[in-house]
């Protein structure tokens, strides 16, 4: 608050005191929750590293929690999910840029008016009926003219990108709108068109928004479960980039698609699959804090530039 | 916003320079805009024709069954509103008085910066993750139960908290801060100030908010696997104790099942039913946002 304060409870009141702790503790409990993941995270994940040396679980390209021989490298795992991010990217990047600049630079106030809440919904659409229509809507259509597995990549990934649109569009329009009326103006004085302005003006000066919203919606990416445990499968394979089309067509399992796995099978108790479930957690949370972070700390360096 | 007072000039004076790259342009930036919901409004159509014949009232009020044509969807709708019950009462509160800290107590230190530094992180943590704290915390340490109404609230309550806290936070810092000071200027301390001023003006705000809150809580399916949650229950939940399933759950166990009948027949009918239940939800929090948006 910039004007000078003039409440006065802590003289006056227990009563206000009260309240005010009560309230701190409401605060507090978001930090209790962080130490209380990372906490159950570690405990189990340990226990897991015990008996599963942490090399052998970060460098192994072999996944097999259930069957002898076990083995629990985590990398085709890994290479899971960067199938799935790849493939969501190559759909909600391009697509929203180009909606945030449609929104951003071209939309009337009444289109604009329309055509926001309707992108919301798509990330309002809880994700196992994103993962349904995968399964049942759009691998028998892809399947006419692609040699596809009925669980495959290509349509999880699909409909990983359609369900992150939004957080690109909305971020890098936050950010494109935030770039100021006056640069536009002066490009336009030197002639430019609309796509001259809003390529080579707009789109560089709002660049560390639309990264920052990259970041976050890859993360999103990277932690979606349901529609990649429904439609993608569960067959943990290494990434062979020599075959590009078959890591789409055929089926992958990411980290969160193994979690539901064990999640679901009758594995309760101290065994090392179970335990293996926090390992391969802490991992998926490790990566994901950091992007999170990296997002946050891009996003509000653009922040100050324009203020 | 700042396109209204730059559309005219741009576009009669350079209406020649490049025409064709600039109208395409424009169509492409349009086309790619309509895409997802396009999409998505054709799938719904999909799912929609599918579930005829399936969505009737035997489907709302029987249990599930394996034969499809006695399948029923009523544990699992009274499971989520069971569920969804308990979170609205663990996070409101919660979520109010933390953002009422935040807005309000809170002064520009580095432990305020780290809350809501802490706070935005959280909305980013995967709901699977939050599936694991909730298993070791609530089914682990404190011994509610597998799969429990309790377990499966408290997991999804925490998932939801920062996206309330953020919302309410939105509503209590749109209050004009003139009210505030009258306030104080008729000599009233901080909490009667919050209390009669500051939370009237922003509940519809704070309502909307946890509202749409509670409809991602509905659809949320990986941490209640992660708890061990049941895909398919029988019965009625009787208990806070009692295992319970809930309308997400039910329809991952249906999808998985290779009968046509089930795929398009009765895993459509489950899907427009939760996607009603979801609409209701959001259009009652549009209500309450454009009836109090008139007034002010």
């Amino acid at each position: 608050m910039s004007q000078p304060d003039f409440s006065h409870d802590d003289i006056r009141t227990a009563r206000g005191t009260a309240f005010r702790y009560l309230f701190l503790l409401c605060a507090l409990l978001s930090i209790l929750t962080t130490v209380g993941i990372i906490l159950t995270l570690l405990i189990d994940a340990v226990d897991f590293f015990a008996q599963v040396s942490p090399v052998e679980f970060l460098t192994g390209t072999e996944w097999n929690p259930t069957h002898d021989p076990v083995s629990f490298g985590v990398l085709p795992l890994i290479s899971g999910t960067l199938v799935i991010t790849i493939g969501s990217a190559m759909v909600a990047l391009p697509i929203g840029l180009l909606t945030a600049i449609y929104l951003s630079e071209y939309a009337s106030d009444r289109q604009r008016a329309y055509l926001k809440p309707a992108l919301e919904v798509l990330a309002g659409v809880p994700t196992v009926v994103y993962g349904y229509f995968a399964l049942v809507y759009v691998t028998p259509a892809l399947d006419t003219f692609l040699p596809l597995s009925t669980f495959n990549a290509l349509s999880a990934s699909i409909m990983v990108g359609i369900m992150i649109i939004p957080m690109v569009s909305s971020i890098s329009e936050d950010a494109m709108s935030a770039v100021p009326d006056s640069l536009r103006q002066a490009s336009y004085g030197l002639g430019a068109t609309k796509f001259t302005v809003s390529t080579s003006v707009v789109v560089p000066a709002a660049l560390s928004g639309i990264f920052s919203s990259f970041i976050l919606a890859l993360s999103r990416a990277i932690g979606e479960t349901m529609i990649v445990a429904i439609a993608a499968g569960q067959t943990p394979r290494m990434v062979d980039l020599t075959d590009p089309a078959g890591m789409f067509l055929n089926s992958i399992q990411p980290m969160t698609s193994a979690m539901v796995q064990i999640g679901t099978g009758d594995i309760v108790g101290q065994g090392e699959a179970y335990k293996s479930l926090f390992a391969v957690g802490l991992t998926l949370f490790v990566i994901t804090f950091v992007m999170n972070l990296i997002s946050e700390f891009v996003a509000s360096r653009y922040r100050e530039v324009y203020r | 916003m700042a396109a209204d007072t730059r559309d005219e000039p741009a576009d009669s004076g350079f209406g020649h320079i490049s025409r064709t790259k600039d109208v395409s342009f424009r169509l492409l930036a349009l086309a790619a805009t309509l895409v997802g919901i396009v999409s998505l409004a054709a799938l719904l159509l999909n799912v929609a024709v599918d579930a005829v014949g399936w969505l009737d009232w035997q489907f709302l009020t029987n249990p599930p069954h394996p034969d499809p044509f006695q399948a029923g969807f009523l544990p699992a709708i009274v499971g989520s509103i069971a569920i969804m019950l308990v979170i609205a009462l663990v996070t409101f509160p919660l979520g109010v008085g933390a953002a009422i800290y935040l807005e309000e107590y809170a002064g520009d230190g580095y432990l305020t910066k780290f809350i809501q530094l802490n706070i935005a992180n959280l909305a980013g943590v995967p709901s699977v993750v939050y599936g694991l704290l909730g298993l070791g915390l609530f089914v682990g340490l404190f011994s509610i139960g597998y799969g429990s109404v309790l377990a499966a609230a408290f997991t999804i309550a925490l998932l939801i908290l920062p996206i309330v806290i953020i919302s309410a936070q939105e509503a209590i810092r749109s209050v004009p801060d003139s009210q505030r000071q009258a306030s104080y200027g008729m000599g009233a301390t901080k909490w009667q100030t919050i209390r009669n001023v500051v939370l009237p003006r922003a509940m519809p705000g704070i309502m909307t908010g946890t509202i749409l809150a509670l409809g991602r809580a509905i659809g949320e399916t990986a941490p209640l696997i992660m708890i061990a949650a049941p895909t398919t229950v029988f019965g009625l939940p009787n208990g806070p104790f009692s295992k319970v399933s809930a309308m997400p759950l039910q329809i991952y166990n249906w999808a998985s099942y290779p009968q046509t009948e089930f795929q398009y027949g009765v895993v459509a009918a489950g899907v427009v039913t939760l996607l009603v239940v979801l609409l209701t939800i959001n259009s009652i929090a549009i209500v309450i946002r454009n009836r109090y948006q008139q007034r002010t």
